[in-house]
């Protein structure tokens, strides 16, 4: 328990230090956030009046302070580009909301894609004594990992979209109007996140077990009468996924940065394309909020990896 | 003990150098001379297949994507090499004087390298860049600040290994100085990992700075570099798929080319060791 104390101050410590650090780097840039909403030709007195709107009077740690209390309170700020209608500004809150299930449903997706691929077949190619299959597999997988996953997408949609016309490239259906659809949609852009990241999880699995294979608890067990099944399941896989599992936890990061380039291959309404078209137009309160959700999605995956690493392996606890 | 700089050579460093080699070598001749003009346009030739006097096709501008290719390659090429110079070289000094003097300062390196490196390189340098604004000057700059911890966790990883080895104890008592120990004593000794890291450092640089200018942050156009070549591509998709095979298939070649140069490397660094 006192672990975990510990370990939730630091994650909260963390992510205090990310808002801090994301809210202060847009401060410096240069160039004035009011005449770049209302143009050139603004009176001053408008211009005014949207300074003290907006707060930009202040100092930056009121400003941060103001923030980050609203933060908290699930207030996200206005951004600087998109508006409600004439006189209302569109509240960020409401910009990311409905574009982040696209993004979580995306890395889910791709994560189960991962798991339930590379760990069947990590084990199978750790278990074979075929020199042939070992050789293919092996060039496959490195093969695999050299491609970028927005070459992949695009080789996707042009294998199964264009040329197998398994689904639409470009379309897009919303949750609300057709589940089915949708998932249907996240399908492909997943796969392309998912194929590298299984070579690479595959391959690192295999080495993990064929190093555990060699330890002496498993002439042991083989010498007590396990079957070679009993020892592969029972003590060797078990063993070799202690690694394995801080090393998915990076592949969790690895899929949110793969996210946000595959939206804008598959053109999907997700968190990734509206990051890369707030960086493009300069709407730094929309980048703020975007940087440190993705931040605290990292950062609380390592957390919890580092709970379940614990759970795994109890000899870690005891020292 | 033979020192080598360089490992023993392997299948894997082989057929490595020799795709890295075939490819480099058109990226470096593509710096001074392309088959044809990469701005022309010309609109008799628009979306010819490969033939021999195209290798690989014309664009939507009648462009030679040969040519084009060549160029991407020498932006992308350039690039890297920068980032990964820049990286490697501030890498090893900071790797070297904390692994080798510990203390207070490598516990605050250690604590800011494991932030770093807990992000994807490429979202890290999303934000560096959307600070700082896009362009060839701020990717190559954002890159390199991005790259610096892993060389650093690397370095410093492999002079904790050898700061009390038998050897640099004994050089130690005859009087050498800390920097000599450091960069003559122990540096020449942890090569063959060091090349490993700057191999993947290199993948890492080729994919970050294709896929920003995929998304078109990074290098903008009319600057060819495979990624923004892609992104251009992808809307001709059905009509000339050369077009998008020819710059991606390269980035696939690079990046295959130097991990087998690591692994290569690895293999024969362990076989030395």
């Amino acid at each position: 328990m006192k672990y975990l104390g510990k370990k939730l101050f630091t994650l909260v410590m963390t992510l205090f230090l990310v808002s801090v650090i994301a809210f202060l780097s847009f401060e410096i840039i240069p160039g004035d956030v009011v005449s770049s909403i209302l143009g050139t030709e603004a009176t001053p007195e408008r211009e005014a009046q949207l300074r003290e709107e907006l707060g930009l009077n202040d100092p930056p740690v009121v400003r941060y302070v103001n923030w980050a209390t609203g933060v908290l309170k699930g207030d996200l700020g206005v951004s600087y580009r998109y508006s409600k209608n004439m006189n209302e500004m569109m509240p960020v809150a409401e910009l990311v909301g409905d574009k982040l299930p696209v993004t979580l449903w995306l890395a889910a997706f791709s994560l189960i894609m991962i798991i339930a691929v590379s760990i069947p077949l990590g084990v199978m190619w750790a278990k074979s004594n075929n020199r042939f299959l070992d050789a293919a597999l092996n060039v496959v997988t490195q093969t695999t990992m050299a491609i970028p996953s927005f070459f992949l997408g695009i080789m996707v949609t042009y294998i199964f979209g264009i040329l197998l016309k398994w689904f639409a490239p470009g379309g897009y259906v919303s949750y609300e109007k057709d589940p089915w659809g949708f998932a249907g949609y996240l399908l492909f852009p997943a796969l392309s996140i998912a194929l590298p990241k299984i070579a690479m999880t595959a391959r690192f699995l295999r080495n993990s077990m064929l190093k555990e294979m060699q330890s002496d608890y498993v002439r042991t067990a083989y010498s007590k009468g396990a079957t070679k099944r009993k020892v592969m399941y029972g003590h060797v896989l078990r063993n070799a996924m202690i690694p394995v599992i801080t090393f998915l936890g990076m592949i969790i990061a690895e899929i949110v940065a793969g996210s946000i380039v595959v939206e804008q291959v598959f053109g999907l309404p997700g968190v990734g394309r509206l990051l890369i078209s707030s960086i493009s137009t300069r709407d730094f309160p929309v980048v703020e909020i975007l940087i440190l959700y993705i931040a605290f999605v990292i950062i609380f995956v390592y957390f919890l990896i580092d709970i379940l690493y614990r759970v795994v392996d109890p000899r870690i606890s005891e020292k | 003990m033979t020192k080598r700089t360089f490992p023993k050579w392997n299948t894997y460093t082989w057929v490595g150098l020799l795709m890295t080699g075939l490819v480099l070598l058109l990226g470096i001749v593509g710096l001074f001379w392309t088959p044809y003009s990469t701005t022309q346009m010309n609109a008799a030739e628009i979306f010819q297949g490969p033939s021999l006097r195209h290798l690989f096709g014309t664009d939507n501008f009648g462009r030679d994507v040969f040519s084009r290719v060549m160029e991407g390659l020498s932006a992308t090429i350039l690039i890297s090499t920068v980032v990964v110079l820049f990286a490697a070289g501030a890498g090893i000094v900071i790797g070297a004087f904390t692994g080798y003097f510990g203390g207070v300062l490598d516990e605050i390196v250690m604590r800011i390298t494991d932030a770093v490196n807990a992000f994807p390189s490429i979202l890290l340098t999303l934000v560096i860049l959307s600070v700082l604004g896009s362009g060839r000057q701020n990717l190559i700059l954002s890159l390199s600040i991005v790259f610096v911890p892993s060389f650093v966790r690397i370095v410093r990883g492999e002079f904790i290994r050898l700061r009390d080895a038998d050897y640099i104890k004994r050089a130690r008592l005859m009087g050498v100085g800390r920097v000599r120990i450091l960069f003559v004593h122990i540096l020449p000794n942890i090569f063959s990992v060091f090349w490993v890291s700057v191999m993947i450092g290199f993948n890492n640089a080729i994919l970050a700075e294709s896929g920003l200018s995929y998304l078109g942050i990074g290098v903008q156009a009319p600057d060819a570099t495979l990624g923004n070549m892609l992104a251009d591509a992808q809307g001709y998709l059905q009509v000339a798929p050369w077009y998008v095979l020819a710059p991606g298939l390269t980035i696939v070649w690079l990046v295959l080319g130097f991990s087998l140069l690591s692994e290569g490397i690895r293999i024969g660094g362990a076989q030395d060791d």
